[in-house]
């Protein structure tokens, strides 16, 4: 199943085995991603965007259904090391410093020592911290924690970046400057990006295409493509166009609740 | 760079204030009940009987020669006489060796065994840690053994282990080191298992994103994120390794070691001596103490903790 897709999923199910009995995280979600797409996940908490992510990540196992990651199965993508994954949280290992952080998978890879702080000054330098290799996470804020860790991310340079709400966390200042941020990243290194979120604006402001999903069972509800051209600013935010994406997105969440509030 | 000395010597006027004085206080504090603890805790002996003026009375129970409660004074002299009046070595037809009437000698003795025990402890108690966060059928199996055995009170099990090491040939250090290590090693495991386990589930699941293999994940994940739990088991279990290597001498008649000497006193009512003895004791694991906390300091910081 070849596909020359980034990512493909087809009626793609994953229910949990509970002691409360069964939970349906995921129900017959379809979806292709085309390579240098930025996809965004959007929804409610349990409407299953993380546990999808989770499954394209190989760390969960779906029940039925089937999935291919860069034309292979995920299990495959991941022992390639295809992708670099941020977590809702930076995940960073504190006895280390920025620095040896981003140097993390490097060293698990096996890269030579010049590698692995060339590609380390460089990575910091892409998200703005050239300066701070030397800190260690305790004296970094968290929305550089947080930059740190996509620097993680890339460090090994994987076609597909997974961001697992990765800027949930941070203040709205912050998080406005990272969105902008890892637009022009996204720009510069021209990866498939799967983004998941909780912010309308967030989801809007950054993706190609918006996945509206809703819970119980998790399921995808709607597929919004978001055409608002290669630059983007923060201003973008007030045109129509924008608000016309957002209000469609903020529809289909509505649809995904109406009928068990 | 004003700033950084300000900051140093705020630092050191606050340890100052904060640690000198209550230990300070809480010391004399504990001298005055000790010596006004004397007459009383030794009225039984004759030559209190007839001593009848208060200031007499202490003045007698202060100075006695084989008292039931002796002066703190008293301790420290035997300490001052059994160490640095006593000659460190002698000879012998086998040339220089430690003076075995020097109390260093015998601090030497329990001390050697107690760091035997503590580095066997130490490797046993980590190995076992390991095994058990690697393995549910060992966690299973292993853990029930691991309780079990310090419900065993270890002056029980002292001889057995002593006669049936000695039947195999083997006396002296080792016999008490592993008794050391039968008693140290159990902090150790207890900590090391919820250290090793202490990485969060995303850190976890970063190195599961890396593909990386069961060992790389224990030296880059789990080992320097149970660094903080080592040392804390390491400043419990070496207190105890010391106490195992004193117990290890109890029930053998040894001839050299703390034990020994606690033993040799008890049976000539050398009470000075008994308390000279557990004196050199708690010096010896505040000594050890201090090591473990300062490579604890050490190594923490060179980990880039928050200081």
């Amino acid at each position: 199943m070849t596909t020359g897709m980034a990512i493909d999923i087809r009626d793609l199910s994953l229910t949990f085995e509970t002691a409360d009995g069964p939970v349906y995280a995921l129900s017959k979600a379809n979806l292709a991603v085309k390579p240098g797409e930025f996809v965004s996940f959007i929804g409610p908490s349990g409407c299953g965007k993380t546990t999808l992510l989770r499954v394209i990540a190989d760390l969960e196992k779906p029940t039925s259904g089937s999935i291919t990651v860069n034309g292979v199965t995920p299990e495959a993508a991941r022992l390639g090391r295809q992708y670099g994954y941020v977590f809702q949280a930076p995940a960073l290992y504190p006895w280390r410093n920025a620095e040896a952080n981003v140097m993390l998978p490097l060293e698990v890879f096996g890269y030579t020592r010049d590698e692995r702080q060339e590609r380390a000054k460089r990575y910091l330098a892409m998200v703005n911290l050239s300066g701070f290799e030397k800190k260690y996470p305790w004296q970094l804020s968290g929305g550089m924690q947080q930059r740190v860790s996509i620097a993680r991310a890339l460090s090994f340079e994987p076609a597909l970046l997974l961001m697992d709400e990765p800027f949930g966390a941070l203040d709205e200042i912050v998080r406005d400057r990272l969105n902008e941020q890892l637009l022009q990243l996204w720009a510069e290194t021209r990866k498939t990006v799967i983004f998941v979120t909780h912010s309308i604006p967030e989801a809007v402001f950054l993706s190609t295409r918006i996945v509206v999903m809703s819970p119980r069972p998790g399921r995808i509800i709607d597929i919004i493509d978001c055409d608002l051209g290669e630059k983007r600013t923060l201003d973008i935010r007030e045109t129509p166009e924008f608000l016309k994406i957002a209000h469609r997105v903020r529809e289909g969440l509505r649809a995904g609740h109406s009928y068990d509030d | 760079m004003t700033e950084r000395i300000g900051t140093a010597s705020r630092v050191i006027l606050r340890g100052g204030e904060g640690a000198f004085v209550p230990v300070v206080t809480l010391t004399a504090l504990i001298l005055v009940v000790w010596y006004l603890a004397c007459p009383p805790m030794n009225a039984v002996l004759p030559q209190l009987a007839n001593v009848q003026g208060l200031g007499e009375r202490y003045l007698v129970a202060w100075g006695l020669e084989r008292p039931v409660l002796p002066a703190p004074h008293q301790v420290i002299v035997e300490l001052y006489n059994s160490t640095l009046g006593t000659r460190l070595f002698r000879q012998t037809a086998e040339g220089m060796v430690l003076n075995p009437r020097n109390l260093l000698f015998h601090a030497w003795v329990t001390l050697s065994a107690t760091l035997v025990g503590f580095a066997i402890g130490a490797l046993l108690g980590i190995g076992l840690a390991i095994a058990i966060v690697h393995s549910r059928v060992l966690q299973k199996s292993l853990m029930p053994w691991i309780i079990a055995s310090q419900t065993i009170p270890i002056l029980a099990i002292a001889p057995i282990i002593i006669v049936a090491l000695g039947s195999i040939g083997l006396t002296g250090l080792i016999p008490k080191s592993i008794i050391s290590a039968y008693l140290s090693f159990f902090p150790i495991t207890i900590g090391m298992v919820k250290g090793f386990s202490s990485a969060d589930s995303m850190q976890l699941d970063l190195m599961r994103t890396y593909n990386a293999s069961r060992s790389v994940t224990f030296t880059k994940l789990r080992w320097p994120a149970a660094l903080p739990f080592l040392f804390a088991s390491l400043k419990v279990s070496i207190s105890i390794s010391l106490v195992g290597a004193i117990v290890g001498e109890l029930p053998t008649g040894a001839q050299a070691g703390l034990g020994a000497r606690l033993l040799s006193g008890s049976y000539y009512g050398q009470t000075v001596q008994i308390w000279s003895a557990l004196f050199m004791a708690a010096i010896l694991a505040a000594l050890l103490l201090a090591l473990v906390s300062l490579a604890e300091r050490l190594t923490l910081k060179a980990m880039g903790a928050r200081r």
